[in-house]
């Protein structure tokens, strides 16, 4: 009620139904379908399956991996997006182009380029090898293939909130005698705080879900590298449809309540920034 | 509720006409005919050729064309598109377990539909054999080499490729004939086997790729008529085949889906196409995609490709597709007891 008093923008009703029958149409029906399907199963054999020591390996697997991933691309997508905004260089749309590249590219193909370059014959990985690090069919395989997906998320959101901060800004800071890093600590980092954490966001939700470009280079080792989208594919070629389902509600709250609490978190930053 | 009846409606609807325009004119009327053959995997280009033929043959004898469309995956993902609604005429999966799945979710077919066509409905067959670096320089000649410390084996997850399951099953069946039923020394052996599998893709072509595009593992275990297109296709100068002394029987099955062929009408040309899989020229063409074919005939013409070896079914060494679903690829089953930690 209060928010009709607040907003002066007409079409509100129309608007807002049609937000939510288009977010029902497209995610709320289809996920209650899952969660219905998991519910053929009694509790018990629902807590069974969700709590079986190989699954539970693989919640760790799955989602330590995309943390470490959104982790790493939050770091180096920053900078992406920093050099492309900042600097001029020969190439640089070029650049730009390759960084939605693994946006476009099948995930399969992903996975499968990926492989050959870390596996013990490949490019990178012949070098790895003789250092002890076996890229391909580890862990370090899985975060590497969640890296390369969730890239584009980090740069895309950072990249115009960085090109938006006007240089009077900077020049501001620094005619009040503020130092390099400390322009870029007090004004520049809190300004694109908020995006990072979206960015962030978007890319660990992304990398909780990948399946086509892990099992390709994860070697799918029970306990060790399976991830938890294997585990649903691995009961539904069972027929246990209840059991699949059962972990894709798992996953599914978890994911919620993970990108509920960074939407939290960015709300608070965003408020923080303007006190 | 009024709403997702609407919905329900809607959908059906919807679905209807689809199926219309999809399903175009029956096969009642002496137009054009188009069945859908949802088969596994690795038989792409085998059924290319034989809906090709089948086509020629059809038209000679009733006048009438007849497109057979194709589909091409995993076997049990294919099977549940099946459950889901896809309308396959005919099913040409690889394994049993994935078309009993068919009568136990959606009955679209009878539980009998094994013994309606001869051969346990198998109209070819295949085996599983071992594929090495050409010169075989680990000496793998039969199955126990393959348990051997040192030697690393590729094969894809049972779990999750129905290809694995016959490989699987035949070491296990090696294993069992080897301590005379004795099945604790065949969990052990399938246990030191999968101890020398270091990846486990999720189905037969990626570990195809493991093995030839990566050069990791020394021995991939494989369908036979996987082995020889790899070998022809990477070179002999490459790689080269092993056969063990004693293998599976691979027995891939094919079936009418009774419920679709009645509703859109084709039940007599998916029949026919059936059929012809089982008459010499069928067999001809599977031999020619390296099946092994049924027909002494057809299969005296082949004997030079397909070595001879002791051959051993699932019935003789699991009890059949069901028993051997639950006793060892379900979960808690052997095969996860391989993975247990601690062992």
């Amino acid at each position: 009620m209060s928010v009709r008093r607040h907003t002066v923008l007409p079409g509100f009703g129309f608007a807002m139904g049609f937000t939510l029958l288009y977010l029902s149409l497209i995610v709320l029906i289809p996920l209650s379908a899952a969660v219905l399907k998991s519910a053929t199963a009694s509790w018990s054999q629902f807590w069974a399956t969700v709590t079986s020591p190989r699954v539970v390996a693989s919640y760790r697997v799955t989602f330590g991996a995309s943390l470490a991933g959104a982790l790493i691309n939050m770091v180096f997508g920053m900078l992406v997006a920093w050099v492309l905004v900042r600097y001029s260089f020969p190439g640089r749309r070029l650049v730009d182009a390759l960084v939605d590249l693994p946006f476009a590219l099948p995930t399969a193909v992903a996975g499968l380029a990926l492989t050959a370059v870390y596996a013990r014959e490949g490019w990178i990985g012949r070098h790895l090898e003789p250092l002890g690090i076996q890229a391909a069919f580890s862990p370090l395989g899985i975060v590497i293939a969640l890296t390369f997906i969730g890239l584009p998320f980090v740069v895309r959101t950072v990249q115009p909130v960085l090109q938006n901060i006007e240089a009077e800004l900077e020049e501001a800071a620094a005619s009040l005698g503020a130092s390099r890093w400390q322009t870029w600590r007090r004004v520049i980092f809190p300004t694109v705080l908020p995006a990072i954490l979206t960015g962030f966001a978007l890319a660990f939700g992304r990398a909780l879900g990948e399946y086509g470009s892990v099992i390709f280079i994860a070697g799918n080792m029970p306990m060790r590298t399976e991830i938890t989208p294997l585990l649903i594919v691995t009961k539904l070629e069972q027929y246990d449809y209840a059991g699949a389902t059962g972990i894709a509600v798992v996953m599914l709250v978890a994911s919620f309540v993970l990108l509920l609490s960074i939407n939290g978190l960015q709300w608070w930053s965003r408020r923080y920034q303007d006190a | 509720m009024r709403l997702s009846t609407r919905l329900a409606g809607a959908a059906t609807a919807v679905a209807i006409l689809l199926a219309s325009v999809a399903g175009g004119t029956p096969a009642r009327d002496q137009g054009d005919v188009t069945l859908l053959n949802v088969s596994y995997d690795p038989t792409r280009e085998l059924y290319q050729e034989v809906n090709q033929a089948f086509g020629r043959y059809w038209k000679a004898r009733t006048g009438q064309t007849v497109t057979v469309r194709q589909s091409h995956g995993g076997s049990g993902k294919q099977a549940r598109s099946v459950i889901d609604g896809l309308e396959a005429d005919v099913v040409t999966l690889a394994l049993a377990y994935d078309i009993d799945a068919l009568h136990q979710h959606t009955k679209l077919l009878p539980a009998t539909w094994q013994a309606r066509l001869p051969n346990n409905s198998a109209p070819y067959t295949s085996t599983i054999v071992f594929v090495v670096k050409k010169g075989n320089p680990k000496r793998v000649r039969d199955w126990d080499d393959l348990v051997k410390p040192g030697v690393s084996v590729i094969t894809p997850s049972p779990k999750t490729s129905g290809g694995a399951r016959w490989n699987y099953l035949a070491a296990w069946g090696f294993a069992l004939r080897q301590s005379k039923g004795d099945e604790a020394r065949a969990k052990d052996f399938v246990a030191r086997l999968y101890k020398n599998v270091p990846v486990l893709d999720s189905g037969a072509r990626g570990s195809a790729t493991t093995f030839t595009q990566r050069g990791i593992g020394d021995v991939l275990v494989s369908w036979e008529n996987e082995a020889f297109l790899a070998v022809k296709e990477l070179g002999p100068d490459k790689f080269e085949i092993v056969v063990p002394s004693a293998t599976i029987l691979a027995e891939p099955p094919v079936a009418v889906v009774d419920r679709v062929v009645d509703k859109r009408g084709t039940r007599a040309v998916a029949q026919a196409y059936l059929d012809y899989l089982y008459t010499e020229e069928g067999q001809d063409i599977a031999a020619r995609h390296y099946y092994r074919p049924r027909l002494a005939k057809v299969a005296t013409r082949y004997a030079s490709l397909f070595p001879k070896v002791t051959l051993f079914t699932v019935d003789e060494v699991a009890g059949g597709w069901q028993k051997a679903q639950a006793r060892h690829f379900a979960d808690g089953g052997v095969f996860d007891e391989i993975y247990q930690p601690g062992r």
